[in-house]
């Protein structure tokens, strides 16, 4: 099957790309840990509040490879986040892998809710635009567009806040489940209820960007000679965007999407502060506050391999689904 | 037998102007065609002929209703002596008018070549569509690939397919030959030469003049977006004592086979058109009046003409 066969080489050589791209992040996450005046071992002791046992003291100089030169530094560490082992949080007491991963599914419901909301909804507004270029329900869309792009996002998010929280009581003002209820005894609605608010705060955020550039995509084929000999051959508006609107502005809108996963996770640090959201974003704002290296460290990585994950499914996509990719790789 | 004389397509005084804006924003109307004239009959093919940028691609969508929405038509557009309104367009495009395009940008890159050449209309006239790629040469696997994967000529013959599968009445085909080799060339005229013989009727828009006399019945000469000549096509094969406009004849004089010999000056630019005839200001024979008024159009020797001078 050739579909296959190519898609193992697109995902081959994006694999090797996002491991050295890795490598290059972590060399330089280090060395700046390493420049920066935050000793981890001293903000280790520091945050536990008492007194450390000197085996326990030893065993975090042995990880952090204290009087070691930076470069043999780096290896150990390396070595050992090879194995598994990403450290302690300074913050929370807890291995930073197991923070990770736990924040990681929190963030991950935001995130995909904000991703397909955005995308549906962009998508939709977009070719809405491109169908009534230049008359009133385009303007008025496009000018809603500019606004929402403009608008920093954590900004919107304390307005809706203020308005649907705490002037309408609609929705919590935070956190991802009700307070002074067990962590067992929440149901799925109570956490839908509490992401509903961040997940349309986040969306807002790269959906102006989706419906403008479907917008223009979609304007661009209407304008093209293949549209025009749609419509001499009595093809109606619609029958148009049907045949040949969706299929030619489907790809650069997928693409898109799979390309704004940076944007996203850029975006959910604040929209995360803001609603108190325990999630990777405001993880690493706090790790970043308190100085906390090995979950700085670690979020950072893990936000690379998401990234890159997003970027590469993009390129996989594209090589799959456009028959003209296809045939120029032959 | 085909009644010669019944007029399918009558388009009187057409002219066609574009909204623009120049460099201060200033709003102005550039006329691009001017006071055409074009009859075209059942079973006749109508070449119309003239340079770059003298309005012929535009024609084609003045007459399909399909001209961008900045575009201003005046003029009157009579289809078996019906005005030819958008309504009417609007039918006609679907059914009884068709677009031979110029190349294969005007296909969808997209979509596979059967269901494009299929169309929209259901139920899908897939059968016929495969007869008449198989008359055309095109293999039965073409209808799998995409417009990128054809070669010049394939294309070609896909899109004069779309005409012969719409069953259009008028068929108005929009350079076909350009880039095709000469066999080519002379097999796709063949085709429309063969769909006028059916009693269609064909405007073929070329600027493969020398080719297109051999198969046309009658030859228009464009010149800055009108019509200077009407002539039947033994005149342009005959020379340039049988025509009658004198771009005309500078046109023919202009072939490399008749002596290669160009004229002095270019066609005006459709933003600053002169006031009379707009061939007067590189005729050699233009008097003052050819500069002040428009020539109207005459009927001599079997031909339609705008020239006071004509003869």
């Amino acid at each position: 099957m050739p579909i296959l066969k190519r898609s193992c080489r697109i995902i081959g050589k994006n694999l090797i790309k996002i491991v050295s791209l890795l490598l290059a992040v972590s060399i330089i996450a280090f060395a700046l840990v390493c420049a920066s005046p935050v000793d981890p071992v001293q903000q280790y002791i520091l945050g536990l509040g008492t007194a450390v046992s000197p085996e326990r003291r030893a065993a975090i100089e042995e990880y952090w490879g204290v009087g070691q030169p930076p470069v043999q530094r780096y290896l150990n560490w390396l070595s050992k986040l090879l194995q598994g082992d990403m450290g302690e949080s300074s913050l929370y007491r807890r291995p930073v892998a197991e923070i990770i991963g736990e924040r990681f599914v929190n963030s991950l419901a935001l995130m995909l809710c904000a991703w397909v909301l955005a995308g549906v909804l962009g998508f939709v507004l977009g070719c809405v635009m491109g169908m009534y270029q230049d008359r009133w329900p385009d303007k008025i869309l496009k000018k809603i567009c500019y606004i929402l792009s403009s608008v920093p996002t954590f900004w919107l998010g304390l307005l809706f806040l203020m308005i649907f929280s705490v002037y309408l009581g609609l929705f919590p003002i935070g956190f991802s489940s009700p307070i002074g209820v067990r962590a067992e005894d929440v149901t799925i609605w109570q956490k839908l209820h509490h992401l509903i608010l961040p997940a349309f705060t986040l969306s807002l955020m790269s959906f102006a960007n989706i419906a403008l550039h479907t917008r223009q995509k979609l304007i661009d084929v209407l304008e093209s000679d293949y549209v025009l000999f749609a419509r001499a051959r009595g093809e109606t508006e619609l029958e148009i965007l049907r045949r040949h609107g969706l299929r030619n502005i489907l790809l650069p809108a997928v693409t898109l999407q799979f390309a704004s996963f940076a944007e996203l996770f850029g975006g959910s640090v604040l929209a995360e502060n803001v609603f108190s959201y325990p999630g990777l974003g405001s993880a690493v704002s706090a790790a970043g506050l308190n100085s906390d290296v090995p979950l700085l460290l670690g979020v950072t990585l893990f936000s690379t391999l998401f990234v890159c994950v997003g970027n590469m499914i993009a390129n996989v996509l594209y090589g799959v689904v456009d028959p003209q990719t296809r045939g120029a790789e032959r | 037998m085909i009644q010669k004389n019944e007029t399918l397509l009558e388009i009187h005084d057409l002219s066609v102007s574009f909204r623009m804006y120049d460099a201060t924003l200033e709003q102005k109307e550039l006329q691009v065609i001017s006071n055409l004239h074009l009859r075209v009959r059942p079973g006749e093919v109508v070449a119309v002929a003239g340079s770059s940028g003298s309005g012929k691609s535009l024609l084609a969508s003045a007459i399909l209703g399909i001209l961008p929405s900045n575009a201003s038509v005046s003029g009157h557009l009579h289809y078996k002596g019906r005005e030819l309104n958008s309504q009417l367009q609007k039918e006609l495009r679907a059914s009884k008018i068709a677009l031979v395009p110029q190349s294969v940008n005007f296909l969808d890159p997209l979509m596979r070549i059967g269901p494009q050449a299929d169309g929209h209309k259901k139920p899908y006239p897939t059968e016929k569509r495969r007869e008449i790629f198989a008359s055309l040469g095109l293999d039965e696997r073409v209808e799998k690939l995409y417009p990128f994967q054809l070669s010049g000529g394939m294309a070609r013959r896909v899109l004069v397919s779309t005409a012969l599968i719409s069953e259009a009445e008028l068929i108005v085909a929009d350079e076909p030959t350009p880039g095709m080799s000469l066999s080519q060339a002379l097999h796709a005229l063949k085709m429309f030469r063969a769909l006028a013989d059916e009693g269609k009727a064909v405007i073929l828009i070329t600027h493969d003049i020398d080719l297109a006399f051999g198969f046309a019945d009658r030859v228009a000469v464009f010149y800055a977006g009108t019509t200077v000549e009407t002539a039947p096509a033994e005149d342009f094969c005959t020379g340039p004592e049988a025509l009658r406009h004198p771009y005309s004849k500078a046109l023919w004089r202009a072939l490399p086979q008749n002596g290669f010999e160009p004229i002095e000056g270019f066609q005006p630019y459709a933003g600053s058109l002169p006031q009379g005839c707009l061939f007067a200001p590189r005729c050699p024979m233009a008097t003052d009046k050819c500069r002040c008024e428009k020539p109207p159009v005459q009927d001599i020797r079997g031909g339609e003409v705008r020239c006071f001078y004509a003869t």
